[in-house]
């Protein structure tokens, strides 16, 4: 049998059969989607506690304005009410807040108003009561000056700028955060993808070297063979990991979902409700669906492969030189560091240029670099990317792709030999001249 | 057609600025058992990971068999490193049948190969068990099967008898001699001369990169013989005939042997064109010889004379 394949082989059933990584492939899901529940479940029994704040309204302006808002339950008391006593009273029925508007004229009431409570309150109930006070002060103010509420509302338009581009192809701020979510998913996806199983490959690498099996199996087989036979095993291993995972992951979300779905037509709660009636959601989603639609979606699937084996195959031949290079995985530190950085780097960039600008100066030179040109370019693609860039940054990738094999093979074959000491990023390059 | 298996003409090798071999050669014949000695560092090790197309030489050119060393070769070599080991987490026998098919064998050929050298070494009960459950003794076992399952026509070995008992070690020995009288060529890496005085029949020194030394273990010795000979001789008076023999004209030195009598001891070394028939009859006349016998030089002695002679 074919060398390579034999290799491939090995490599993938070793990693498959092994116990822990089993573990991992069906445990991870479920403690995934159990920190999921858990964390949805303690939200709801967080929020399901109502909490009472007491308004002391001492204009008695604002009596019937402050509605239930989330779980915050608003009363009011007699405006003639001692401030101290109010307090008094609150505290001891343990209640959320109180919140004291003096009788002032508006200009120096809008500094004057405060909230007590025993905690620092969330930002959601503060802005709510923020807003109350600003819109009902606004709406009086209005009509002091007699101008009618009623002209202001007819007054008003609301403006939606569509957005086309040249071609008259229409997109959508629902299309640009489904892109969004499309390229930022893939290129994140990329980058989990090598740091895990560029590990996984190092590993193995390494436990060659400190098994001493490795002079053994480079007597029979070219070091070259070897190492790419190990990069493909992993790879394969890797990915069926991922699959596994995305299955049992949809069986999960299946399940869980259908298991909320009945916690919630049990439990009435307000939301539920809202939901219901605002027909806002369905709308939405129909929005989305019609958009996904117009997406490139052979393109994306097509470049999203040739990105995704391109530079996962890059990295993978460094975190191998790597892994030759030293003797256990504590040593692998001073060399991973770069790696991880440039992943980084490329995530980030990413996500704050390509958001703001998908074809701006820095996400387009980035989408060209080699070794962050998977992620970035990813992200971009989305958005709209001249065909003749994507080959140019594809080939650039390839190129790459093999100069860095080449490298590290050199590398490999030399590191594989080297027992007892932590080589240099000198000694790394002499050795790249033997 | 040469008689040599091996044949290394002027091997060059640097890593970076350190020469690791310099103008070696080295012939090797069919059939024989070849050791291969020098100090820790000497380049031993460069020079056998060039004939298993680990590395490769800067300048000289190798042979196998007549043909220049190309990877197909590979097949016909069995190297059992020094640094050795095996996957700690794979079974014994999916491990076996793995690296004998990267040697080329195929799964069946090496599946009835293997079940053969496991019941000779009685293994066989092994086949199930993974590594990290044998103790090291076992694992080399295995890689010593491992090593010459493919029947090779070189087989490799370097430092092959550390982490045996003496009774593997000489099990392991006894197949080395097997191996060769099966038609085999042999290398052998060591620096436990014994093995080498009982296993080899051609030599080479290699110190500091360069060869120093090389030829049949007969002729090395000859080349190292010093003509002395131990002598014990029963005598009454051994104050007189040891002051007598110290007068003569032979040279006469100490000597710390053991014998079943009383004897005088010492030994005496002649000229290399003298026969020691004229010393016998010298000491027949004056007394019983009860032991006479030529000091041999061992490789042990050759190995430390020639590096210390090279190094100065």
């Amino acid at each position: 049998m074919n060398q390579l394949l034999l290799i491939v082989k090995r490599e993938y059933l070793q990693k498959i059969k092994n116990k822990s990584f089993i573990v991992m492939t069906f445990l991870s899901p479920l403690i995934f989607t159990g920190l999921i529940v858990l964390v949805a479940y303690l939200s709801r029994i967080n929020n399901a506690e109502k909490q009472v704040i007491t308004v002391l309204d001492e204009t008695g302006l604002y009596i019937s304005d402050f509605k239930d808002f989330e779980n915050f339950h608003f009363v009011n008391t007699n405006k003639e009410a001692d401030f101290s006593e109010v307090v008094a009273n609150a505290i001891s029925k343990e209640e959320y807040g109180v919140l004291y508007i003096p009788d002032e004229p508006i200009a120096k009431q809008k500094n004057d108003v405060v909230f007590y409570s025993e905690d620092s309150p969330g930002m959601g109930v503060v802005n709510y009561m923020t807003g109350i006070l600003e819109d009902k002060s606004f709406e009086r103010n209005l009509k002091t000056d007699g101008v009618s509420i009623d002209e202001i509302h007819k007054a008003t338009t609301t403006v939606n700028i569509k957005i086309e581009n040249f071609n008259g192809e229409e997109s959508s701020k629902t299309a640009n955060i489904l892109k969004l979510v499309f390229g930022g998913a893939a290129g994140y996806f990329l980058m989990m993808f090598i740091i895990i199983y560029g590990n996984m490959i190092m590993r193995s690498v390494i436990e060659e070297k400190t098994n001493r099996i490795i002079e053994i199996i480079i007597s029979s087989v070219k070091p070259i063979k070897l190492m790419m036979g190990k990069i493909i095993g992993t790879s394969l291993a890797g990915i069926t990991q991922f699959i596994v995972w995305l299955c049992i992951g949809a069986v999960l979300t299946i399940v869980v979902s259908s298991i909320f779905n009945v916690d919630v037509a049990t439990i009435e709660t307000p939301h539920r409700a809202m939901l219901e009636n605002s027909g806002a959601m369905e709308a939405m989603i129909q929005d989305g669906v019609v958009e996904l639609f117009k997406l490139p979606l052979v393109t994306l699937i097509v470049c999203f492969l040739l990105y995704f084996i391109g530079g996962y195959l890059l990295y993978s031949s460094v975190y191998v030189s790597i892994g030759a290079a030293v003797d256990s995985e504590t040593d692998t530190q001073q060399f991973m560091m770069p790696v991880i950085m440039v992943l980084m780097l490329a995530v980030y960039i990413g996500f704050f240029t390509v958001i703001n600008n998908p074809n701006g100066t820095v996400a387009t030179i980035f989408s060209f670099i080699p070794f962050t040109s998977p992620i970035v370019m990813l992200m971009r693609i989305p958005f709209g990317v001249d065909l003749w860039e994507i080959i140019v940054s594809i080939v650039l990738l390839y190129i790459t792709f093999f100069g860095v094999v080449w490298l590290a093979s050199k590398i490999y074959r030399i590191g594989i030999l080297m027992y007892g000491k932590k080589p240099s990023y000198k000694e790394l390059y002499k050795w790249l001249k033997y | 057609m040469t008689n040599n298996l091996l044949e290394a003409t002027n091997i060059h090798k640097k890593y970076g600025s350190h020469v690791a071999l310099n103008n070696l050669s080295i012939n090797i014949p069919k059939g024989c058992i070849y050791g291969l000695l020098g100090p820790n560092g000497a380049g031993k090790t460069s020079f056998i990971r060039i004939l298993n197309q680990i590395t490769y030489p800067d300048a000289g050119t190798v042979l196998f068999d007549g043909e220049e060393l190309q990877p197909k070769h590979i097949a016909n070599i069995g190297y059992l490193p020094e640094e050795r080991g095996l996957y700690k987490s794979m079974k014994v026998g999916e491990q076996a049948l793995y690296l004998a098919q990267l040697k080329g064998l195929s799964k069946a050929e090496a599946k009835e190969k293997l079940t053969y050298w496991f019941d000779k070494l009685e293994i066989g009960d092994w086949w199930n068990m993974k590594i990290q459950e044998l103790s090291k003794g076992m694992a080399q076992k295995i890689q010593f099967v491992v090593t010459v399952l493919h029947t090779p026509k070189l087989l490799i070995f370097d430092e092959p008898f550390s982490g045996f008992d003496p009774i593997n070690a000489n099990l392991i020995k006894d197949e080395i001699l097997k191996l060769k009288e099966n038609g085999a060529t042999v290398i052998f890496s060591t620096h436990r001369m014994e093995s080498v005085e009982e296993l080899c029949d051609e030599i080479a020194l290699i110190n500091k990169s360069n060869k120093i030394l090389d030829g049949k273990l007969i002729d090395v010795k000859r080349q190292f013989r010093s003509n002395t000979y131990e002598i014990a001789l029963d005598v009454k008076d051994k104050g007189a005939v040891y002051n007598e023999i110290m007068n003569s004209h032979f040279k006469m030195h100490e000597a710390d042997f053991r014998t079943l009598g009383e004897e005088l001891k010492f030994s005496i070394q002649i000229d290399a064109d003298s026969s020691p028939n004229e010393l016998l009859s010298f000491l027949m006349n004056r007394g019983t010889v009860a032991h006479f016998k030529e000091l041999i030089p061992s490789v042990n002695d050759i190995f430390i004379k020639a590096v210390n002679n090279h190094n100065i």
